[in-house]
């Protein structure tokens, strides 16, 4: 099982499928950020993953997993600032309630 | 009898390999970690399963034989995002939080939805020729890894492209998350009132401070 490369893209699947779900489903941002970081993790597992089973892409897999990393601390550093920044204003982390241009 | 501690090739009872029982357990636990960041009402406890989804991951990329990512991983996610999302937890959380209500009323769109993706996903796989086993998964050489870093300018163009994009990062965070100095002068910062009104000699009671904000 753990010598198949199913496996491990079926585990990234599922990995990516809960962060979908979280993304979707949580009200919290900092939990929404949090399940983009679950999705990030999954795409990296697939790309680790490709690179294990492919003796030609065993160097670019690690190169573009450690860009992807570097970029997603990019990303949770400015959503995480943006979400402290409105938390300061509207006193509520909740994303449901930042309906102001709504209407 | 101490010196043969070399295990049997296969778990006695199960005729599983040794792998493949270390691949459930840390599939197992980064799934149900992942699982639990998502609906867990506590958002700091999800914070906490978050890094134990991110562990249970760097241990696969060390049975994938990818250690430099795994190293990265440990250092990346579980030192610094980790940290960051925590703080971040710490400095939204208000207190009526964990009793409302975690999702939205729509959540079983979501569910749906993730069950969609996830299920195009696996038959994607399992449709799909894939290279097949290996016998033996090779480690990535480092010294390989930092060749073709250096050497292929496409690598070598992405790297500065991330450095700078990490500066611009940092620099935008900071000045968002800055407060404003000059945005309402007529109010005074909270610590420094709580301060003035406090008389010199008294010292603070347990909880006084709670107690203080409202009479």
């Amino acid at each position: 099982m753990s010598h198949s490369l199913e496996a491990y893209l079926i585990l990234s699947a599922m990995l990516f499928g809960i962060g979908v779900f979280g993304f979707l489903a949580r009200r919290n941002a900092i939990a929404m950020l949090m399940s983009i970081e679950l999705m990030l993790n999954s795409v990296n597992l697939a790309a680790v993953a490709f690179g294990a089973f492919t003796p030609a892409l065993q160097a670019h897999a690690v190169l573009i997993a450690l860009l992807v990393m570097a970029v997603a601390a990019a990303e949770a550093t400015v959503g995480l600032s943006i979400i402290v920044a409105i938390y300061r204003n509207r006193r509520t982390p909740l994303v449901d309630e930042y309906a102001s241009m709504r209407d | 009898m101490m010196g043969s501690l070399a295990l049997p090739p296969t778990i006695p009872f199960l005729e599983w390999r040794w792998d493949d029982l270390l691949f459930l357990i840390l599939a197992g636990g980064m799934l149900a970690a992942a699982l639990f960041v998502v609906i867990g009402r506590d958002i700091i406890r999800s914070g906490v399963a978050m890094i134990a989804a991110f562990a249970a991951l760097a241990g696969i990329y060390v049975m994938l034989g990818a250690v430099i990512v795994a190293a990265a991983q440990v250092l990346v996610y579980i030192g610094a995002i980790s940290v960051l999302i925590l703080f971040a937890i710490m400095l939204t959380q208000t207190k009526s939080g964990p009793g409302t209500l975690v999702f939205h009323r729509q959540w079983w769109a979501g569910v749906l939805a993730a069950i969609g993706v996830a299920f195009l996903l696996v038959v994607s796989v399992m449709s799909s020729d894939w290279p097949g086993k290996v016998g033996e998964r090779l480690w990535t050489p480092i010294s390989q890894i930092a060749l073709l870093l250096f050497s292929d300018p496409l690598y070598v163009v992405s790297v500065q492209v991330v450095g700078v994009l990490l500066t611009a990062a940092v620099v935008g965070g900071v000045f968002l998350a800055k407060r404003e100095e000059s945005a309402d002068p007529a109010e005074p910062q909270p610590a420094t009132l709580e301060r003035l009104r406090r008389p010199v000699g008294a010292s603070m009671p347990a909880g006084g401070a709670a107690g203080a904000e409202k009479p």
